[in-house]
């Protein structure tokens, strides 16, 4: 992980601090500001890019058909590629970036590892021969702390925005299909999101947990617990990071703070969305040179 | 808690905002400065084909027959007695230094300095050899870039907000709490790891906030400009001040108290 070099005294500055009140003013459970844009890579069927504080993610979603697979032949499938870009840091050029990404992308496997986040069923075509395959190709333009929590949110956005061309199979005599793309290029059909879980990252500094940590509040803390929250907010996978150790009654603490932050998050997130989307084809573009 | 998300919003050309009178000369690398050649060429200048062209992206400063391009964003070019603070990446690794310097700095440390010497492929040689020199303790350092921080006579600053900065000259700002009584070994190698009172934190995050918002602006950085602006940040909560419509009705406001103040 991308990590920043602290004194003892700055750190010992940090630990103290989070009991009251953190570096830049924030409470334990303040996120920094997030700016959300979608639609901003035009030859991909779905895209969206999310800022928070420095952290900079990019995420593209491409449909292609393919067959399904073999245990479940009535549903399409997600495929996650995560690329560090050397841009990030220093630390990710060559293949330095390759860790850190293979394990996002396994994070993200296990929290879409379940019926209810995305509708697989919608993405088939024909039972055991076509279906879509939604290719999610994540970009780390920047990293300032709280990747897992940002890149959630941009993979939800990007999928919100995704547009599948709407297909119908048709059945010669002979008995071969074949299969018909609409002429319309606005005739898509859309994911629902609903489902779709956020991480939120609650880093254990001192005797406190926080959400959202920056980059040197990471490097004080030496236990964070990743909890995968739905926006009704059931909890859908967990995991714990780092090499220290935490207490069974914090990890029971974390998981409901979790919980209450993600539903907010998840209500925030929808609120942006659709005021996104109300604005029309006619909405300023910002993109990356606004 | 709080949480807001937002839509991108596209920045503003900053002349519009600002309502310069005077127009600077802006030229990008490869761009023909002048083609009078009776002027003497400075820093961020070149002559080729009989004219004067610009070698890095900046403003045009013309002092009599010296032209010269000052950068807007550079990395860091030592000058012999530029305060700087630091941080320890690599040590050499001797037995002497061992036993030596371990005791009093490690590999991450914080450090005030002054450049002894530059050589000439840029590296500098740093000395602490004052006692207000020397291993920092607790506080925050704030990372922005060099061009921002103003050439003043001193870069130690006790602010009366009752925070101290130490503005470096390579764009490291340190912001700590002002020591209670100056002891006999300030700036000596062991740190007061003593909790920090919730007011003196709230000065300084105050004014890290600030600093940031400053920069965002590309607002010149010295001991007036961060107090103005802390001073027009006092009706905010210290939260708010990450928002970036409220960092910029601040920084607007210091910029007109900079101008009464010079005018």
């Amino acid at each position: 992980m991308a990590s920043v070099a602290l004194s003892e005294a700055e750190k010992v500055y940090i630990v103290h601090g989070v009991q009251d009140l953190r570096v830049d003013g924030r409470g334990c459970e303040d996120y920094r500001c997030v700016e959300v844009e979608t639609d901003v890579v035009s030859n991909t069927s779905g895209s969206a890019r999310v800022k928070l504080g420095h952290t900079d993610i990019l995420v593209g979603v491409k449909a292609e058909m393919g067959t399904p697979k073999l245990e479940k032949p009535n549903e399409g499938y997600l495929e996650f590629f995560v690329d560090c870009s050397a841009n990030a840091t220093p630390e990710f050029e060559g293949r330095g970036g390759d860790d850190l990404g293979t394990e996002i992308a396994n994070t993200l496997y296990r929290i879409f590892n379940n019926k209810s986040s995305v509708d697989l069923k919608s993405l088939c075509i024909s039972p055991r021969e076509h279906c879509w395959i939604l290719y999610v190709d994540v970009l780390l333009l920047e990293c300032d702390g709280n990747l897992f929590d940002t890149i959630c949110i941009a993979v939800k956005a990007a999928l919100f925005n995704t547009r599948i061309p709407r297909v119908r199979v048709l059945e010669d005599e002979e008995g071969s299909k074949d299969i018909e793309l609409s002429d319309d290029p606005y005739d898509c059909i859309r994911l629902s999101v609903e489902n779709v879980p956020c991480i939120v990252t609650l880093c254990k500094i001192g005797y406190r947990h926080v959400v959202d940590a920056t980059l040197q509040e990471e490097a004080c803390s030496l236990a964070s617990l990743l909890v995968s929250v739905t926006s009704a907010g059931v909890v859908t996978c967990m995991r714990k990071v780092g090499k220290g150790s935490l207490d069974p009654e914090s990890i029971f603490e974390m998981m409901e703070t979790g919980k209450r932050v993600g539903k907010v998050l998840h209500a925030s997130l929808q609120s942006v969305l659709h005021k996104e989307e109300s604005l029309g084809p006619k909405r300023q573009k910002v993109g990356f040179l606004g | 808690m709080a949480m807001e998300m937002r839509l991108p919003v596209a920045r503003k050309p900053l002349s519009e905002s600002v309502g310069r009178d005077t127009k600077k000369h802006l030229v990008v690398p490869g761009d023909t400065i002048t083609t009078d050649t009776g002027f003497m060429r400075g820093h961020g200048t070149y002559m080729g084909e009989e004219k004067l062209i610009a070698s890095v992206a900046g403003s045009v400063e013309r002092v009599n027959k010296l032209i010269c391009v000052k950068a807007l964003k550079t990395r860091y070019n030592g000058e012999v007695g530029d305060i700087v603070v630091g941080r320890i990446t690599e040590r050499r690794r001797s037995a002497e230094d061992e036993l030596a310097m371990r005791g009093f700095l490690q590999e991450g440390d914080l450090i005030s300095a002054e450049v002894q010497a530059v050589f000439s492929d840029g590296a500098v040689s740093l000395h602490t050899r004052s006692l207000k020199y020397g291993k920092l303790g607790q506080g925050v350092l704030v990372q922005v870039s060099p061009s921002l921080v103003k050439r003043q006579k001193t870069h130690f600053h006790d602010l009366p907000c009752g925070a101290s900065v130490i503005l470096g000259n390579n764009g490291f700002i340190w912001i700590y709490p002002t020591p209670e009584h100056k002891e006999e070994d300030a700036g000596a190698f062991s740190a007061n790891l003593e909790p920090v009172s919730l007011a003196d934190r709230e000065v300084i995050s105050r004014l890290r906030n600030c600093i940031v918002s400053l920069v965002t602006q590309r607002v010149m950085l010295y001991d007036t400009s961060i107090l103005y602006c802390y001073e027009a940040s006092l009706p905010h909560q210290i939260k708010d001040l990450l928002k970036p419509e409220i960092m910029e009705e601040v920084v607007m406001e210091t910029r007109q108290r900079l101008l009464e103040q010079e005018g």
